[in-house]
């Protein structure tokens, strides 16, 4: 018997592929319909008010960071932002000090030296596995405890003080004539960058090395300075002063963010260096070996030989490490760092009771940033890949 | 992210059970045998528990009038501790039947997020601690200061309110757990401490050195505190709301824990018939047997026991009650119930 055009089109693989796939995606509207739906109602019987209008009314709190102006009379929406950009700073400074410190661990745990290794093992293991939160109750109330109240602030040269409330720096403040000190930074900079190009081409060419580096750090500090001194100093700095209760003017950095970032980048650090050990682990000792062979010193065959291949493998997860470390900062509300959770998800919250709207633009940002994490992650592993030889 | 895995948890369950869970809550209640009272996580005199996780205070003390009232018997309750952020969602959830934490009624609790309050058992004010030696003597002297307190609060509110009508700076410096709050405090993080005065009274005790702190004299806001209910379940609204009526005019008309039982046997007065239940048939409208009331005060107490039990000026929280609003209203107080008729 032959089979009928019809039992073909039903049995072809990719009718039925797009038959399920059909059926699956009408499951998913229809289950999301009725959640919705059910929601409305739900909320609309319970008397819980619903929407967006509440972002821009007068939030009345207040806040004890904020990056931008804000006061109990701006929006909830400036709220918003207040607790997102505290976000990113915490995030922003735990990834740098999270991947120095993680990658010298990682290196140290692979020395020959049996003590070095051994201090860096030690040093992983117990971060690994002691609770993050513990570890953050640990270092504020460490740092809390350990320093001095603010009339006996430690004193550095009668600008710098620290005390219980934080660390109080001379904000400098640029007069006159101090944007043409920022356009010769940027050109000194771009200068810079045009020599390394160029010495690295030259050496790619002829062999002959051109220390670059030295070059232009002597170019950018040279001229800074010297562009400071001929436009006399225009720079003067606000210095924190006892007034009251505390120091105030200069910049200050609060204990809850100091402990916050301590806390999460010594925890990603152990874990970064886990991942840097099996990314250098990774690259077969030949490589080692042959680099060495060609009489490179023991520094160079780490940068130019290890490290570039060991990137291959330590990127993916290291870009893990990095969205946990981002995930990990909503643990500020524990210690009062205002964070986008503790202001948002967490007073403004409380105060409009709008749980759906709210939570759902928290989870937006994290998304977000998990996502962008990715990309750029992504796009410098595509930088990075060494191509197959 | 745990807090925003609760939050969505919680998200979730209110959404999606709750034809279950908001109504009928009585009957549920009465099937099951028990029901779910949210407290605090700890302070002394209103909600705490002992060494052996045995709560007590007033505010557990509604839980258990409630409890005597529905099953003549204080103690079918379980207490559920809740941070002052997590309280809402715990109540909208259906995790919990009734909140009794210390929380303020305020318009937009009672109307936006969904709550129904069913009465006050405590009229307080928020005010401020200090340390004695920091030589401040009023709230007007706090121009500058660091400013710790609990998240999720009407403190917040207050605080900012506060200090923006007397044009002064300040830096809130705010928790998640009230033990964090008075940790810091305690370490010097912050120069004052504020929440409502009871609290303040109450989380005093739990300082190094209660001793070198003192309550400075302004109160900045009015804190009626109450227990709450899920809104739409007006039944269970009415038992909740007139076992506290109960406790407050049994006090009103000299009915106590230690004379209820030969007051009842021998009583004239027809409204101390009805609160003994030996008239009038109250519980009817209830839901409830007719002993309802005399069940609270046997197995509970008057409002007046249980004040002086918990927080009176003879415990280690000790706040006067002559001369407050939480005197009864023939004190001088307002404390007034509806009659129970
Ligand atoms: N009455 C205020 C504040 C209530 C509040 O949370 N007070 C704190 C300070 S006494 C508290 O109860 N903490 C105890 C806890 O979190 O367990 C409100 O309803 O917002």
């Amino acid at each position: 018997m032959r089979p009928s055009k019809f039992s073909n089109f039903i049995f072809n693989r990719n009718v039925q592929g797009t038959f399920y796939q059909a059926i699956t995606l009408s499951l998913v509207i229809l289950g999301v319909y009725y959640i919705v739906q059910n929601t409305a109602e739900n909320m609309m019987a319970r008397g819980l008010a619903s929407g967006f209008h509440f972002l821009g009314v007068e939030s009345q709190f207040d806040i004890g960071m904020t990056l931008i102006e804000y006061s109990p009379t701006s929006t909830y929406f400036d709220a918003f932002i207040v607790g997102l950009l505290n976000t990113l700073l915490v995030a922003g400074i735990g990834i740098f000090f999270a991947t120095i410190v993680g990658f010298a661990f990682g290196i140290m745990r692979l020395s020959s030296n049996w003590l070095i290794a051994k201090i860096a093992e030690t040093y992983i293991e117990v971060i690994r596995n002691i609770p993050l939160l513990l570890q953050i109750f640990f270092w504020y109330f460490a740092v809390l405890r350990a320093l001095p109240k603010p009339k006996q602030s430690i004193e550095f040269v009668d600008s710098v003080f620290l005390n219980n409330r934080g660390l109080f720096l001379p904000d400098p403040n640029f007069g006159e004539g101090s944007s043409v000190i920022f356009y010769l930074f940027w050109i000194t900079i771009i200068i810079s960058i045009s020599i390394f190009i160029w010495s690295k081409r030259r050496q790619n060419r002829t062999g002959i090395t051109f220390p670059a580096f030295y070059v232009s750090a002597a170019l950018i500090v040279g001229v800074f300075f010297a562009a400071l001194t001929a436009t006399g100093f225009p720079v003067s700095f606000d210095i924190p002063e006892l007034k009251g209760f505390n120091y105030k003017g200069g910049m200050r950095l609060i204990p809850e963010l100091v402990a916050l970032t301590f806390a999460l980048s010594m925890y990603t650090a152990a874990f970064i260096a886990e991942v840097v050990r099996a990314g250098i682990m990774a690259v077969s000792k030949g490589q080692t070996e042959a680099a060495r062979s060609v009489g490179l010193k023991e520094g160079l065959v780490l940068r130019l030989i290890i490290i570039p291949q060991a990137l291959r493998v330590i990127v993916p997860p290291l870009t893990n490490q990095y969205l946990n470390l981002t995930k990990n900062s909503s643990l500020a509300a524990a210690i009062a760092y205002p964070d986008l959770v503790l202001v948002f998800a967490g007073t403004a919250l409380m105060q409009t009771g709008q749980a759906i709207e709210i939570i759902g633009m928290v989870m937006g940002v994290y998304l977000f940033l998990s996502l962008f994490t990715s990309i750029i992650m992504n796009l410098f592993n595509r930088i990075m890949k060494v191509g197959e030889r | 992210m745990n807090n925003i895995k609760n939050a969505i948890l919680g998200l979730f369950c209110s959404v999606l059970m709750v034809p279950a869970a908001y109504a009928g809550t009585l009957d549920t209640v009465k099937d099951q045998g028990f029901f779910n009272c949210g407290v605090s996580q700890g302070v002394p005199g209103f909600s705490n528990p002992d060494e052996n996780g045995n709560w007590s205070g007033i505010d557990v003390d509604v839980c258990r009038a409630v409890s005597a009232a529905i099953f003549g018997d204080a103690d079918k309750v379980k207490y559920v501790p809740l941070t002052a952020k997590e309280r809402f969602t715990a109540l909208q959830a259906g995790e919990i039947d009734v909140l009794s934490r210390n929380t303020t009624w305020t318009l937009s609790r009672d109307a936006q997020i969904g709550l129904e309050f069913a009465g006050v058992n405590f009229y307080d004010g928020q005010g401020f601690m200090v340390r004695k030696d920091s030589g401040i003597t009023s709230a007007m002297e706090l121009d500058g200061a660091s400013v710790c307190t609990n998240l999720g609060t009407t403190t917040e509110l207050n605080m900012a309110d506060f200090f923006r009508a007397n044009s002064m700076a300040y830096e809130p410096v705010v928790f998640e757990k009230a033990d964090e709050v008075v940790n810091a405090y305690d370490e010097g993080r912050c120069d004052t401490y504020t929440t409502d005065k009871s609290g303040l009274a109450a989380q005093r005790t739990k300082l190094a050195d209660p001793d070198a702190h003192v309550v400075l004299p302004e109160t900045i806001s009015k804190e009626p505190l109450g227990p709450v209910v899920r809104e739409g379940d007006g039944d269970w609204a009415d038992v909740v709301r007139w076992s506290l009526n109960a406790m407050i005019e049994a006090e009103e008309f000299g009915l106590t824990n230690s004379n209820v039982k030969t007051t009842c046997a021998m009583t004239s007065n027809p409204v101390v018939a009805r609160l003994c239940g030996k008239e009038g048939g109250t519980g009817a409208g209830l839901n409830l047997g007719d002993s309802w009331s005399y069940d609270i005060v046997s197995k509970v107490g008057n409002y007046g026991d249980v004040y002086e039990k918990h927080v009176g000026e003879n415990t280690p929280v000790g706040l006067a009650r002559a001369g407050s609003p939480n005197a009864s209203y023939k004190n001088g107080g307002v404390l007034y119930a509806p009659p129970a008729r």
